[in-house]
C-alpha cells in the first residue's frame, strides 16, 4: 500500500565501509558531543532550597474562598461534590444565624466541608462547577502523610485565612 | 642492606599505597560528577562543599551494609576473590617512576619502589593476575550470572593482552630496554614514545580499556545481562573491594600508559625549568606534571564512559582478534623495517 504521509523510509542493511569498521571516527564525533554538553549549564533545580515555578494553570490544592468582606463564598450548593468525577467531595450544609452575618456570605453555609485528597484527581471539575466562585485549585502540593484518614481535608485546611483588618 | 633504605622504601610504598587508595576514593566522586556534567545535571552535591566528602560517606555506608555470603557458596575462595582484585590492583604501581632521584641529605632517593629490569613484564604479569580475583570472586558466588560473568572477563582479558603485549613489542624495538626508568628516561623533553608510535599507542589505549573492564568494554558486568556480574553475590566491603579494584586499576593503567607513551615525569622545556630551580624541585615538578597527566587519562576513561555504548559480546572478539591484533603485528613489521632502513644510513 502507498504511504499517506510520504514519511516512510525503506532502509536497507548495508555492510559498514571502512570509516565505519574503525569505529574511531564515530567515538571522535561522540566524544566531541558529550564534552559539548560538559560547558552547558545544567537544568537541575536543588529541590528543596529551589523551588520549579507552578504553570499557569497549575491545579494543587484546593482552597475555599472569603469575598472582599471576608465572609465565606460557599453557600453548600453542593455542586462541586455532584461535578466531582472522582467522589471526593462531601459536605453537610447548615442555616446561618443571625449573628453569623459576617462570618457567611449566603443565608447557607457549609457546616462541614471535606475533601478526600487520595480521591481527588485534581481534574478541576469543581472549581468549573462552583456557582459563587468559592472554591479553587490554586494551592501548592498536596503534603504526603502516614495515615489515610490524615488526607481527608476539612474545612479547617481548606479554607482561606481570614482577612486581616 | 642499610637501615636507611628500608625506611626510604617503606616510606615510598607507604605514600604510594596511599595515593592509589585517595585517587581511587576520588575517582568514584570524579566519575558521578564527569557524568553529571556530560548529561547536564549538576552530580552529588550533598556532603560538604561541593560534595567532597561523598566518597567518606560512601565509603561508610559500604561498612555498614550487612555482610551477606551466599549458604552454598565457596567461602574461604569467596572471601579471596576481593582481596586478590585488591592486591594486584595495588601493586602495580610498584615499577613505575615517579620522578627523577631526589637528593636529600646527600642521599639519592629514586622515586621507584623497585627497578626492576624487566618492568613492563612484571606489570604485564600483574595485570593478568587481576582477572583472577574477578574469576574465583565470580566462580566462587555459586551463581550462573556471575560464573559468566567471569568467564567474559577472562576471555576478553586474555584476548586483549595478546594485542596489547604485540603493541607494546613495538615500542620495545624502539626503547631496547624492559627496565621502565630508562623507558621513561629515553622520553626526555618532547620525544615522548607516542609521537613514533601513534598506531601503538592507540591499540594499547583500546586493550587497557579491555582490561580494566571500563565501558565500552565492560562486559563483565553488565547490568543488563547478567545483573550485576561477577560482584551480584557480593556486598558491604567485599563489593566495595571490588569497586575500589576497579578504580586502581583505571589509576595504575593510567599510569603505565603515561609512562609508556607520554613520557612519564618529562615535559617540554624542563631543562629550561631545571636550570632555574632546585634539582629536588625540579624532579617533584615531573612528578606533578606526570601526575597531571595520570589525571587527565582517569578523566579521558570517564568521558569514554559516558559517551559510547557497550559492545556486543561478539564485537568484541572480532575487535580483539581480527582487528587490533593484526594491527598490531602489522605496526611491529613496519616499526622493524624502519628502525633497521634507520640504523643503516
Amino acid at each position: 500500500m502507498e504511504s499517506l504521509s510520504n514519511k516512510k523510509k525503506v532502509l536497507e542493511q548495508k555492510p559498514l565501509n571502512l570509516a565505519e569498521r574503525m569505529y574511531l571516527p564515530a567515538i571522535v564525533k561522540g566524544l566531541g558531543t558529550t564534552m559539548s554538553h560538559f560547558f552547558k549549564k545544567s537544568s537541575t533545580i536543588r529541590y528543596p532550597e529551589q523551588e520549579r515555578e507552578f504553570s499557569i494553570n497549575w491545579r494543587g490544592m484546593h482552597s475555599l474562598k472569603r469575598d472582599e468582606e471576608g465572609r465565606e463564598r460557599c453557600t453548600a450548593c453542593g455542586l462541586c461534590a455532584l461535578s466531582c468525577p472522582a467522589e471526593a467531595i462531601t459536605m453537610i450544609a447548615a442555616e446561618r444565624k443571625p449573628e453569623e452575618k459576617d462570618l457567611y456570605r449566603e443565608e447557607k453555609y457549609a457546616a462541614v466541608y471535606e475533601i478526600n485528597m487520595l480521591r481527588c484527581i485534581f481534574c478541576g471539575l469543581c472549581e468549573e462547577a462552583c456557582p459563587k466562585e468559592a472554591i479553587y485549585l490554586d494551592g501548592p502540593i498536596v503534603p504526603s502523610d502516614y495515615l489515610r484518614k490524615d488526607f481527608i481535608y476539612g474545612k479547617d485546611k481548606l479554607v482561606e485565612a481570614p482577612l486581616e483588618k | 642492606m642499610d637501615i636507611n633504605f628500608v625506611i626510604e622504601k617503606f616510606a615510598l610504598v607507604t605514600i604510594l599505597f596511599s595515593i592509589s587508595l585517595v585517587i581511587a576514593m576520588y575517582s568514584t566522586y570524579a566519575e558521578r560528577k564527569v557524568a553529571a556534567f556530560l548529561q547536564d545535571r549538576l552530580g552529588p552535591d550533598r556532603a560538604g562543599p561541593f560534595g567532597i566528602l561523598q566518597p567518606l560517606a560512601d565509603g561508610l555506608k559500604m561498612f555498614m551494609k550487612e555482610e551477606i555470603i551466599p549458604s552454598n557458596a565457596s567461602k574461604w575462595l569467596f572471601m579471596v576473590g576481593p582481596g586478590l582484585a585488591m592486591l594486584c590492583a595495588c601493586i602495580g604501581t610498584a615499577v613505575i617512576p615517579w620522578g627523577q632521584d631526589l637528593n636529600i641529605g646527600g642521599r639519592v632517593v629514586p622515586l621507584q619502589v623497585t627497578d626492576i629490569n624487566v618492568g613492563v613484564l612484571y606489570l604485564f604479569g600483574v595485570v593478568s593476575l587481576g582477572v583472577y580475583g574477578v574469576m574465583i570472586g565470580g566462580w566462587a558466588s555459586n551463581n550462573k550470572y556471575s560464573l559468566l560473568s567471569a568467564i567474559r572477563a577472562a576471555s576478553q582479558n586474555i584476548s586483549y593482552e595478546v594485542a596489547m603485549g604485540l603493541s607494546i613489542i613495538a615500542l620495545l624495538l624502539m626503547t631496547n630496554t624492559l627496565s621502565l626508568k630508562e623507558i621513561v628516561a629515553q622520553q626526555h623533553g618532547w620525544h615522548w614514545n607516542v609521537i613514533y608510535q601513534p598506531l601503538g599507542f592507540i591499540i594499547f589505549m583500546v586493550c587497557s580499556f579491555a582490561e580494566t573492564n571500563r565501558a565500552p568494554f565492560d562486559l563483565p558486568e553488565c547490568e543488563t545481562e547478567l545483573i550485576g556480574g561477577y560482584h551480584t553475590e557480593y556486598s558491604s566491603m567485599k563489593l566495595g573491594f571490588y569497586l575500589f579494584a576497579e578504580y586502581i586499576n583505571m589509576f595504575v593503567s593510567s599510569a603505565v600508559m603515561a609512562t609508556l607513551y607520554f613520557g612519564g615525569y618529562n615535559y617540554p622545556w624542563m631543562d629550561t625549568v631545571a636550570a632555574h630551580v632546585s634539582p629536588n624541585t625540579a624532579a617533584l615538578i615531573g612528578t606533578v606534571i606526570l601526575f597531571a597527566k595520570i589525571f587527565a587519562f582517569i578523566f579521558f576513561f570517564m568521558w569514554v564512559r559516558w559517551t559510547i555504548p557497550r559492545f556486543r559480546y561478539d564485537q568484541l572478539m572480532n575487535l580483539g582478534w581480527k582487528t587490533l591484533i593484526p594491527l598490531a603485528i602489522a605496526n611491529i613489521i613496519v616499526t622493524g623495517i624502519v628502525i633497521a632502513v634507520v640504523n643503516k644510513f
